[in-house]
């Protein structure tokens, strides 16, 4: 059972960073702006964190600090896509090669640098008595509650609320959300910033949480699979939860299976999130080969009032 | 729908009030499709302006490292030749992925399938050593083809039959290459005596390509310069070509014209792939001359730049590579003014963040409402 709630421990605390990538991307995306930075504001995010915390020895200041280069970086790729209409296949390329330089270039007197602390833990007493879950809950962090809570908050505002109506609108139809008097494209940069503002705290959870030095591209990818999980998770947000804590497993089954002592060496087994991001994804194409995907139709396609081409 | 439009439906007469004498709007020029040359130019110095920012911010002075990456890479025999000897990979694997984005296919795995290139291609100097240097050449070539190809192959599969997006496979095979090479390195063909030095042993001299004089300027060079023009010359002249310039303009209108856009997705990713995998060839044979650790410093990445500073045009994927070859040398030479070298990666988004906003700039048109 210990081996059951250490697997259960690990796979969520490599998920959660996972969770609030995704958690932003389907914010992003709802509202029909690709996100494909996600790489480099989390980058941006955890080299933010790591250099704020080193400094004032504060974790609220960090996270603020994140917050404060998430909406930076969310602006940008805001003004990139929705008023200067480029494509954002390339804007989100552009923030990720931009994020990754430029968090190497500022991380460089961190890198390597632990930091001192860690997350505090909320102490929940009612949970304890609770066999296993409430072993697992008891070793779960602040953020992982934030999380806990904002797959909850955004569940229902998408999908109960009327913002979450005109969301769901301009994502998928702006000509008529615009017609309705909703403004399509302030809505736009407002969830462009707050979907970056959650993926630079992803990154801010991956330093503090969860490998708590500076590297550069410590995100190893997680950025990219935070992009497909968004396609797995439906843009949905319940569904995002589980599928960032079945990639939290995926993440963390080849270090189990090297402590259990087996052969393979270390490298095939690293191997396997990003293996599986794939097969995952060729599952759900053949699955739904003849199904919509749940994708916001709109998305991808700049919205410009007034003009056709 | 518009207000105006909307007005005109049932008949009104516009108000007077919305032709106001200064009132403007800002939209887009259909007319104009291409920006100005110029723009280029522009986006490289703004981008190098905003980068400024960020090295003031760490107390050194803008000018003196700018100057100091500038005669690093084009101020000596020596940084024009390593600078070239940069452009290499990054002409191949650009002009790789120029290929692909003609067709709009997102290869970003440029730096996987150079890693497949020159994982395979040392496969031939560990499994078949004796060989001469006739033998050895080709088939580390053709080895390194076929890696490329099927790393390229990977992506394409995915896309044409479970249509999986291509900017994420490419991606992830990237890390698994990685992740292999590292495997490779460290452990099965590590050098016994090398001093743990994560490499294998050096090449011998019937696996090195040849290099012009005693500069380090290899062979790779005429191969990728052979490659660009026979890109050129088949998208201009031949049958392919059409067909690609046509999937670009419009994939519905050439699938009804009978083009397979699935077999052309594939043998793209494949070439695409294959060209990437001949510059990780001539990293490893013409340059390192083993396999090591770390043996492309984003090559892979720095070349989707490349091939969108370049517009995919043949000439300007040879300017762009001297260019952003220029930016990695000068990116090592700075270091030792105590800066990091990841400023050329810094600088390489920069410029891209800068050049596509620029060219969408350059569409807008300014007009007088009413």
């Amino acid at each position: 059972m210990e081996w059951f709630i250490q697997l259960a421990v690990a796979a969520i605390a490599s998920g959660t960073p996972l969770l609030f990538a995704t958690l932003g991307g389907i914010l992003n995306e709802r509202s029909g702006i690709i996100q494909l930075g996600a790489e480099g504001i989390m980058l941006m995010g955890a080299v933010t964190a790591c250099m704020t915390y080193l400094h004032t020895g504060s974790f609220i200041a960090s996270l603020l600090a994140v917050a404060g280069v998430g909406a930076a970086l969310g602006l940008l790729h805001a003004f990139m896509c929705v008023t200067l209409r480029t494509n954002q296949v390339v804007s989100g390329l552009a923030m990720t090669l931009f994020g990754s330089g430029l968090s190497a270039y500022l991380g460089k007197s961190v890198a390597g640098t632990p930091i001192p602390g860690s997350v505090p833990k909320l102490d929940l007493p009612f949970l304890e008595p609770l066999p296993v879950i409430g072993d697992i809950f008891a070793r779960l962090d602040v953020l992982t509650w934030f999380s806990f809570a904002l797959v909850i908050v955004l569940h229902l505002l998408i999908h109960r609320t009327s913002w979450g109506l005109h969301l769901r609108a301009i994502g998928d139809n702006p000509a008529t959300a615009d017609v309705m008097g909703i403004r399509v494209q302030l809505l736009k940069y407002g969830y462009t910033v707050a979907g970056s503002m959650l993926i630079g705290l992803a990154g801010a959870d991956l330093l503090l949480a969860y490998s708590p030095t500076w590297i550069e591209g410590m995100t190893a990818g997680r950025g990219w699979i935070a992009v497909a999980l968004i396609i797995f998770a439906r843009w949905n947000p319940l569904r995002a939860l589980f599928c960032a804590y079945f990639f939290g497993v995926m993440d963390t089954i080849g270090f189990k299976i090297q402590l259990i002592g087996s052969s393979i060496p270390s490298y095939f087994l690293k191997m396997i999130p990003y293996v599986v991001t794939i097969l995952v994804l060729m599952y759900l194409g053949w699955r739904n080969r003849n199904k919509p995907t749940g994708a916001p139709e709109a998305l991808g396609i700049p919205y410009i009032r007034e003009q056709r081409f | 729908m518009s207000e105006r439009s909307a007005a005109a439906l049932i008949g009104e007469q516009e108000t007077p009030a919305a032709k106001g004498r200064f009132s403007f709007r800002l939209e887009i020029d259909p007319a104009r499709k291409e920006s100005p040359w110029w723009m280029t130019i522009v986006s490289v110095v703004l981008a190098l302006l905003l980068c400024a920012v960020f090295i003031a911010a760490n107390g050194k002075n803008p000018v003196e490292v700018y100057g100091k990456m500038l005669r690093g890479a084009f101020g000596s025999e020596f940084g024009i030749t390593e600078t070239l000897v940069k452009a290499i990979p990054l002409l191949l694997c650009g002009l790789g992925v120029s290929i692909a984005y003609r067709i709009s296919v997102w290869n970003i795995g440029a730096e996987g399938q150079f890693v497949a290139g020159a994982i395979a291609a040392t496969a031939v100097t560990i499994y078949f050593p004796g060989l001469p240097f006739y033998a050895s050449i080709p088939l580390m070539i053709v080895f390194a083809i076929a890696a490329g190809g099927i790393w390229g192959a990977l992506t394409a599969i995915p896309k044409t039959y479970f249509q999986v997006n291509e900017l994420i496979t490419s991606l992830m095979l990237n890390y698994v290459a990685l992740l292999a090479l590292d495997y490779v390195v460290f452990d099965p063909w590590r050098d016994p005596k090398g001093f743990n030095f994560p490499g294998t042993p050096m090449f011998t001299e019937a696996q090195t390509l040849p290099v012009l004089g005693d500069t380090r300027l290899h062979f790779g060079l005429v191969i990728a310069l052979a490659a660009v023009a026979l890109y050129a010359f088949m998208i201009r002249y031949t049958r392919w070509g059409y067909e690609l310039r046509l999937i670009g303009a419009n994939p519905e209108a050439a699938n009804h014209a009978g083009i397979n856009l699935k077999r052309n997705i594939l043998i793209v990713m494949i070439v695409s792939g294959a060209l990437a995998g001949i510059a990780g060839m001539s990293e490893v044979s013409g340059v390192a001359h083993r396999l090591m650790y770390g043996i492309s410093p984003g090559y892979g990445y720095t070349a989707i730049i490349v091939a969108w500073i370049a517009k995919l045009h043949p000439l300007g994927l040879v300017a762009a590579s001297v260019l952003f070859g220029g930016l990695i040398v000068g990116g090592y030479s700075v270091q030792t003014l105590g800066l990091p070298s990841s400023i050329s990666t810094m600088l390489q988004g920069a410029i891209l963040f800068f050049l596509i906003a620029g060219n969408m700039a350059a569409k807008f048109r300014l007009r007088r409402n009413g």
